[in-house]
């Protein structure tokens, strides 16, 4: 393939990743790194690089949408940034040492596991939980304006939530994905944050993050401009047309379908990793 | 910011601390979020420029990702960017706008400092910085400076 050819494919490809990740509230880095290592037979180092970059254009392109409508919670953000970018940064130290075929099989396990996460029914966050002390002295209790009107919550299990948090930054470091399905694993089962809350407060995380593994991804020359130019403006383009067309009819359907792509896309990861075809 | 100004919502009698507390956060939020805004539209500006350029000068060469070179240090380091930039270079002008993009959610955590400054909230200036130095250390640490 030549660079015009290849830019053109990748950057389609890209755009319709960002555009089901936006829709399905799934992510498109997920598949990106295992499209791109599949069927581009890209170096996953290389492939690793370009998403991460795209992951922080997402984030930090959906934020100014997102805070609009008051949902997400600027302190419980800060609080668990501190875990995230501690463990972005150690992901990044070890995606450095760690051997590609390795890299593969942790990404093909992050996989399956999303694709269940995706499947499985959401807990509902229980109204009035007792305040917790920790989470009460770290004022990470809020409200957000629900339907009938004013909600208020109240954060729980902050240490697991925080440890969580950290396991989500690293991988986030080391695969350079968003690691949407281990935030929710942290604020929605751990910490009960209310789903709406944590979806938006992590979309603001997310941008963050990524930046403190991305300067090491780019020192180390795992950033190619190449490759990154046509994923990062492609998912780009395509999140943001996802966020503006966002109908909640077919969202189920198409989120039924995106976790069937991951699945797969996991599985085939995993098969190349641990026959060391990566 | 219209934020200010929005209608204030049923005050609840019961939390009012909460209320008003979370009404200058959000107004942090927004500004916060334009910040960020920002910084994705002119990076993904300079990025299609030098796309531009990289793909009319390079457009029929073959692309090869499959072997990982590692890139030179023109396009992993910030004097080696700015040096290409100036040469005129489609590639290292992408790599700017790679760089402003990473500097973007730094730019609003660094922001975020002066918001809860202005809440006088000492611990979470504390844990701002905290953030703010792991951030500084992953770009300037790195290697990528020199």
């Amino acid at each position: 393939m030549t660079i015009v050819e290849f830019t053109g494919v990748v950057a389609i490809v890209s755009f319709v990743a960002g555009l089901l990740g936006s829709l399905t509230g799934l992510g498109g880095g997920v598949v990106l790194v295992p499209l791109l290592t599949i069927f581009f037979h890209v170096d996953i180092r290389y492939a690793i690089g370009a998403s991460l970059v795209s992951v922080i254009a997402t984030s930090s392109g959906a934020a100014a949408s997102y805070v609009k409508e008051g949902f997400s919670n600027i302190r419980i953000g800060m609080f668990l940034e501190i875990a995230t970018t501690f463990g972005a940064l150690l992901g990044a130290f070890l995606a450095t040492r760690i051997p590609t075929s390795t890299l593969a099989i942790i990404f093909g396990a992050v996989l399956l596991y999303s694709a269940y996460s995706s499947r499985k029914p959401r807990t509902q966050a229980e109204r009035n939980l007792p305040p917790d002390p920790l989470a009460t002295r770290l004022r990470l209790n809020g409200s957000f304006p629900d339907v009938d009107g004013e909600r208020s919550y109240n954060v729980q299990h902050v240490p697991t939530g925080f440890s969580l948090m950290f396991g989500a930054g690293a991988l986030s470091g080391l695969l350079g994905i968003g690691s949407g399905a281990v935030k929710v694993l942290a604020m929605d089962q751990a910490m009960r944050i209310p789903f709406k809350v944590s979806t938006t407060t992590s979309n603001f995380m997310i941008g963050v993050t990524a930046a403190a593994s991305a300067g090491v991804y780019l020192s180390r020359g795992y950033v190619d401009p190449g490759l990154a130019m046509p994923v990062m403006l492609g998912v780009l383009a395509g999140s943001l047309l996802g966020s503006r067309i966002l109908v909640k009819a077919e969202t189920k359907s198409l989120r039924l379908v995106f976790s069937v792509v991951i699945l797969v896309l996991g599985l085939q990861m995993l098969y190349k990793g641990i026959w060391g075809s990566i | 910011m219209p934020a200010a100004q929005a209608p204030n919502p049923q005050p609840n009698p019961l939390q009012p601390q909460t209320r008003e507390q979370s009404w200058d956060d959000h107004r942090i939020e927004v500004i916060l979020g334009n910040v960020l805004r920002s910084g994705v539209v002119l990076s993904a500006a300079i990025v299609l420029w030098g796309a531009c350029i990289y793909l009319f000068r390079h457009a029929h060469e073959p692309a090869d990702y499959g072997i990982f070179r590692g890139e030179p240090s023109e396009f992993r380091t910030i004097p080696g960017i700015i040096q290409s930039v100036i040469s005129g270079r489609g590639r290292g002008l992408i790599q700017l706008g790679l760089l402003v993009l990473i500097a973007t959610p730094i730019a609003r955590v660094a922001f975020s400092i002066v918001g809860f400054a202005l809440e006088r909230d000492r611990m979470y200036v504390a844990f701002t910085l905290i953030v703010l130095a792991i951030l500084l250390y992953s770009l300037l640490g790195s290697g990528i400076g020199v």
